[in-house]
C-alpha cells in the first residue's frame, strides 16, 4: 500500500514541475503591465521603471524564474501587490472556506444524486427515472449565479429562513478557534453549538447552490454505471441464488458500479473547487476563487501563481486519493498499481 | 426409461414465452413440454436461438424484463412457478433450484471474495449462522475439490483459473443442497480436460445427493455422455424427446439427424458432416508446384516478463526465476498446399506461436523462414507495410469481434485489397469482392449489409473472404469455428477445405478440438506448456498417439456413440 502511494506520488512530480513552469510563464504573458498598474494612472515613466526595478520585472525571465523557485522552496509564494499581504497566509486562510463550501455542497449533492441514480437504474423507464433525468438536466442548465440568487430570494427575502448571504458567519458571532479552518468542525471542537448553528445556517444556501449544479453528472453517472452492472452475468447469478434485492443491488451491483462514480466525484470536486467563484461572489464568501479572480483582474501575478499551484497540488492529491480508493474497492486494481 | 415414471419433480406444460421487442412480440419458446423426474439428468440440446436457455430462465423466473410467460404452466414439486409470489420464488432460487452458467468468471462478483459469495447464499437461505458460515463455506469448497480451501476462500475470481471459477459457481449452486440443478452450457469455453473434470464433478455431486439435473448444451457429445434423456429443441420448439441411448443411435426427427451428422466424431470425413443434399464432391487439389516447405520454424522462443516481478527490490529473486516462456524452443514446417493443425489447451502457447508466424508479435529468439526468407527478424510493426504481408493472412476466432461494426461486408472484404492490393477503381474492386463472395458462398445481396445484420456463419464467411482476398500462400486459422453452431461449423470447415484445394493455400490451423483438426489437417502438432509433445501425420496421432498427453486430450473429448 505504502509502496503504491509513493509510486503514485513520484509520478505526480513531473506534473507539479510542469505546473510551476507554466504558471510562471502564463502570469508573465498576461496582458497589462503590473508596474504601470501599481504606479497609478498619473505616474511618470520614470516612476513606473522604478517600480519595475523594485519588483525585479526588469531582469531576464530565467533569473526571475530562479528567484521564484527559490522562494517556492521555502514555502514563500510572494506578496500580493494590491494588499501587500503574503500570498501563503491568504491562501491558507481562504482555502478552508472554499473547501468547506465545496465539500458540503458535494455531500448534499451525493446524498440526493446517488440514491436517485440507483433507483433510476433499477426502475429503468419508470417515473423516478424520468424525474431523475429532469432534475439533473434542470440543475445543470441553470447557471449557478441564477440558482444562487433564486435561493437567496426565496429563503432569505421571501421566507426569511436563511440569514443574510454575507460571508461565513453572521457579524454577531466570532469565528471559532482555528484548528482545521472548517467552521463547522472548529465550532464543534470548541463545543460552541451556537456558532455551529450560525455557521451551518450561512453555509446551507450556497452549498445547496453548488449541490444542485453538480447533481447532474453524479446522478447520470450512477445511473449509467448501475445499468451496465445490473445487466452483467454475476447479477444474474446472484438473482438465481435467491439473494434479496437489497443484497443484489447494494452489495453486488452498487459496489461494482462505484468506480466510475468515484472518478466523476473527483472530477466534480476539483471542478467545483476552482469554479465556484460565482457562488462565492453571490454569497460574499471569503473563498479562494474570488481571491484569485480579483488578483487576476489586477494583474497581481503572485496570488494567481499561488492559486494555480495550490489547485494543481490539490488536484494531484485528490487523484492520489481516488486511485487509492480504487484499490480499496476493486482488488484487481491493486495488483496493477 | 423407468426414471420418467412417477411424479416428475419439474413439469413444464405447453410453455410459450414472449419477448417484447421493437418489432413487436417475438415468441422465443412455443408450446414446449418438458418434464424432469427425481434423480434424472435431462439434456436440452439445440443450437443458438433454439430457446433452450430461455426455457430454463423461465423455470427460475429470472427472465429479462422484456420476457414473460405467455401460455402454459411450470410446476416444480407442486408449486406453480408462474403464479408464485416473488418472495416465494426468491426462497426457491438457490435453495431448491439452482443454476450454473457459461463463462464462470463473469458469473462471479469480481470484487467479492469467493468465500464471501458462498456465505451470502448460505446466510440468505439460513443454511448457516454468521458464526459458522465461514467454516461451512470452506467445507463446500472442499466438496468441489478446491485445493487449499482455507486459502482460496479469500481469493477473488480473477485470481483463479476458468475451471476453478466454475467449481466455485458449482459450489454456489450446490451450497444449499437444492433438488434441481440447471447447468446452462457449464463447460463452454473451458479446455477439454477441464470440461471432463468439471462434468465428472457435477455428476458425482448430483448423484450423491439424488438431485435432478438439466444440462443445457449445444454439444451433442456432452449430452450423450452425461444425460439419461435428451430433449432436442429447434427455434423455440421441442422436436424430439428420447432416452439418450436411443436418440443417438436412432434419431427420428430430421433436425436431430442433421445435428448428429454435423457433430465431429471419430471416423468421419468433413463431407460426412453435411446433409446428403449439400455434399458435393470435393474439387481436385491443385498440384503443388514446389516441394520445398513454405514455412520453416526453428527454435522459436517467446518470453514474457513474469507477472509481479519487481525490478528493484527483488532483483535477485526475479533473476533466479527467469522470464516466463510462453513458447519454449519449438520447430516445425508447413509444406506448400499442406494444412497443419496446432492443438493444445489454453496457455499452451499455440496462439502465441500463430501470432509470431503471422508477424504480429516479435519472437524472443529463433527463426521463422517463409518461402526461404527469414521473416522472423523483421519487426512486427514494420511487417505490415511489406509485400510479404500479402502472402500470410489470418482468419480470426470471433467472427463478430474481428469485423469493424461500421464497415459493410463489401468494405470489410475490400479492406486488405485497398491497403495492400493493386486493384483500383470502384467497379473493379466490387467485381473482385463479388468474386470472393461467390468463392466463400456468401450471397451477393448480403455484401452491402453491416456485421450486425449478418448471421454467425455469414460473418465467418466474410472473415474468410477477407483473408483470401490477396491470394495468400499461408492462411492462419485461429479457432475459426469455435464461436459457431455445429451445423454452421460443418459448412465452414467444408468451405475451408474446398478453398484450400481450389486455391492451393497452406493452412496453419490453431484449435483445441482434435476431432475438428483431424478432419481438416494433414499433420498435427500437439503443444503443451510452450513445447511440442507430439507431431505427426493426423491419422497416426489420432489412432496411435505416442504421448500420454495426447491420449489424455483424446479421451477427454466427449462424443456421441458412433
Amino acid at each position: 500500500m505504502l509502496r503504491q502511494v509513493l509510486k503514485r506520488l513520484a509520478t505526480a512530480i513531473p506534473s507539479v514541475i510542469g505546473v510551476v513552469v507554466v504558471t510562471f510563464l502564463l502570469t508573465r504573458v498576461l496582458p497589462g503591465d503590473t508596474a504601470a498598474y501599481f504606479a497609478g494612472p498619473a505616474a511618470t515613466p520614470q516612476a513606473i521603471a522604478e517600480i519595475r526595478a523594485k519588483l525585479g520585472l526588469d531582469r531576464p525571465l530565467p533569473e526571475q524564474f530562479a528567484a521564484y523557485v527559490k522562494d517556492l522552496a521555502t514555502g514563500n509564494l510572494g506578496n500580493s501587490l494590491s494588499t501587500g499581504r503574503a500570498v501563503t497566509t491568504e491562501i491558507i486562510a481562504r482555502l478552508p472556506a472554499s473547501a468547506e463550501l465545496t465539500l458540503v455542497g458535494l455531500l448534499l449533492s451525493m446524498a440526493v444524486a446517488i440514491p436517485l441514480g440507483i433507483v433510476a437504474a433499477v426502475k429503468q423507464g419508470s417515473i423516478v427515472d424520468h424525474a431523475c433525468r429532469m432534475v439533473a438536466t434542470a440543475g445543470v442548465s441553470l447557471p449557478v449565479f441564477f440558482t444562487g440568487l433564486l435561493l437567496v430570494y426565496v429563503f432569505y427575502f421571501l421566507l426569511g429562513w436563511a440569514p443574510a448571504p454575507l460571508g461565513r458567519l453572521d457579524v454577531f458571532y466570532s469565528a471559532p478557534p482555528d484548528v482545521t479552518g472548517f467552521y463547522l468542525i472548529d465550532s464543534l471542537i470548541a463545543r460552541d453549538l451556537d456558532t455551529f448553528r450560525a455557521a451551518a445556517a450561512q453555509l446551507v444556501v450556497p452549498a445547496l447552490t453548488m449541490g444542485i449544479f453538480s447533481l447532474a453528472p453524479i446522478a447520470r453517472m450512477t445511473r449509467a454505471s448501475m445499468l451496465a452492472v445490473l445487466s452483467s452475468e454475476f447479477i444474474r447469478t446472484a438473482r438465481a441464488s435467491g439473494l434479496t434485492p437489497r443484497t443484489v443491488i447494494i452489495t453486488y451491483a452498487f459496489r461494482n458500479a462505484l468506480l466510475p462514480v468515484i472518478t466523476t466525484l473527483g472530477m466534480v470536486f476539483s471542478f467545483l473547487l476552482g469554479a465556484n467563484v460565482l457562488v462565492e461572489k453571490v454569497f460574499a464568501w471569503p473563498g479562494i476563487g474570488s481571491y484569485a479572480i480579483e488578483a487576476l483582474i489586477a494583474s497581481d501575478y503572485a496570488p494567481v501563481q499561488g492559486f494555480v499551484l495550490t489547485m494543481a497540488i490539490m488536484y494531484v492529491a485528490l487523484n492520489l486519493v481516488i486511485d487509492l480508493l480504487y484499490g480499496v474497492i476493486d482488488p484487481r486494481v491493486r495488483i496493477e498499481g | 426409461m423407468d426414471a420418467a415414471v412417477g411424479i416428475p419433480l419439474l413439469e413444464i406444460r405447453d410453455l410459450t414465452i414472449e419477448f417484447a421487442t421493437r418489432r413487436g412480440k417475438v415468441r422465443a419458446v412455443e408450446h414446449v413440454d418438458v418434464s424432469v423426474a427425481k434423480g434424472e439428468t435431462l439434456g436440452i440440446v439445440g443450437e443458438s436461438g433454439s430457446g433452450k436457455s430461455v426455457t430454463s430462465y423461465a423455470v427460475m423466473r429470472i427472465l429479462d424484463r422484456a420476457g414473460r410467460i405467455a401460455e402454459g404452466s411450470i410446476a416444480f414439486s407442486g408449486i406453480d412457478v408462474k403464479a408464485a409470489a416473488e418472495s416465494d420464488m426468491r426462497d426457491l432460487r438457490g435453495r431448491e433450484i439452482s443454476m450454473i452458467f457459461q463463462n464462470p468468471r463473469a458469473a462471479l462478483n469480481p470484487i467479492r471474495k469467493v468465500g464471501r459469495q458462498i456465505e451470502d447464499v448460505l446466510l440468505r437461505h439460513v443454511q448457516a449462522a454468521p458464526r459458522d458460515a465461514k467454516a461451512k463455506a470452506i467445507e463446500i469448497l472442499k466438496q468441489v475439490r478446491i485445493a487449499r480451501p482455507e486459502e482460496r476462500y479469500h481469493a477473488y475470481p480473477f485470481e483463479l483459473s476458468g475451471g476453478m471459477c466454475q467449481r466455485i459457481v458449482i459450489a454456489l449452486a450446490l451450497a444449499c443442497r437444492p433438488q434441481l440443478l440447471i447447468a446452462d452450457e457449464p463447460t463452454t469455453g473451458l479446455d477439454v480436460t477441464t470440461q471432463k473434470a468439471v462434468m465428472d464433478l457435477v455428476v458425482e455431486l448430483t448423484h450423491a445427493r439424488a438431485m435432478s439435473t438439466i444440462l443445457i448444451t449445444h454439444d451433442l457429445g456432452l449430452a450423450a455422455a452425461y444425460c439419461d434423456r435428451v430433449v432436442v429443441m429447434e427455434r423455440g420448439r421441442v422436436v424430439e424427446t428420447a432416452p439418450s441411448s436411443v436418440i443417438f443411435t436412432a434419431p427420428s426427427h430430421p433436425y436431430t439427424r442433421k445435428l448428429m451428422r454435423a457433430t465431429p466424431r471419430p471416423g468421419v470425413s468433413l463431407r460426412d458432416l453435411l446433409p446428403d443434399s449439400e455434399a458435393t464432391p470435393p474439387p481436385a487439389p491443385a498440384a503443388a508446384a514446389d516441394t520445398a516447405p513454405l514455412l520453416v520454424v526453428e527454435n522459436l522462443v517467446k518470453e514474457y516478463p513474469r507477472q509481479g516481478t519487481r525490478k528493484s527490490l527483488f532483483k535477485r529473486k526475479a533473476a533466479a526465476e527467469g522470464p516466463f516462456r510462453a513458447v519454449d524452443g519449438i520447430g516445425f514446417e508447413v509444406g506448400r498446399g499442406e494444412s497443419v493443425g496446432l492443438v493444445g489447451e489454453s496457455g499452451c502457447g499455440k496462439s502465441t506461436t500463430s501470432m509470431m508466424v503471422m508477424r504480429l508479435t516479435d519472437p524472443t529468439s529463433g527463426t521463422i523462414r517463409f518461402a526461404g526468407e527469414d521473416i522472423g527478424t523483421i519487426a512486427a510493426r514494420r511487417f505490415a507495410t511489406l509485400p510479404q504481408r500479402r502472402r500470410i493472412q489470418m482468419v480470426f476466432q470471433d467472427p463478430t469481434d474481428s469485423l469493424n461494426p461500421r464497415f459493410t461486408a463489401l468494405r470489410a472484404i475490400a479492406d486488405p485489397i485497398l491497403r495492400l492490393g493493386d486493384i483500383r477503381g470502384g467497379a473493379a474492386l466490387r467485381a473482385r469482392c463479388e468474386e470472393l463472395a461467390r468463392l466463400v458462398g456468401l450471397p451477393l445481396d448480403l455484401l452491402d449489409r453491416f456485421p450486425h445484420q449478418l448471421s454467425g456463419g455469414q460473418k465467418a464467411r466474410v472473415g474468410i473472404a477477407r483473408a483470401i482476398a490477396l491470394n495468400p500462400e499461408l492462411v492462419i486459422l485461429d479457432e475459426p469455428t469455435a464461436a459457431l453452431d455445429v451445423s454452421v461449423q460443418a459448412v465452414v470447415l467444408n468451405l475451408l477445405q474446398d478453398l484450400k484445394a481450389r486455391l492451393g493455400m497452406s493452412y496453419l490451423f490453431v484449435s483445441h478440438d482434435l476431432y475438428v483438426v483431424r478432419m481438416l489437417c494433414d499433420r498435427v502438432i500437439v503443444m503443451r506448456q510452450g513445447k511440442i509433445v507430439e507431431e505427426g501425420p493426423t491419422e497416426q496421432v489420432m489412432n496411435a498417439p505416442a504421448a500420454d498427453y495426447t491420449r489424455e486430450l483424446l479421451s477427454a473429448i466427449p462424443h456421441p456413440p458412433v
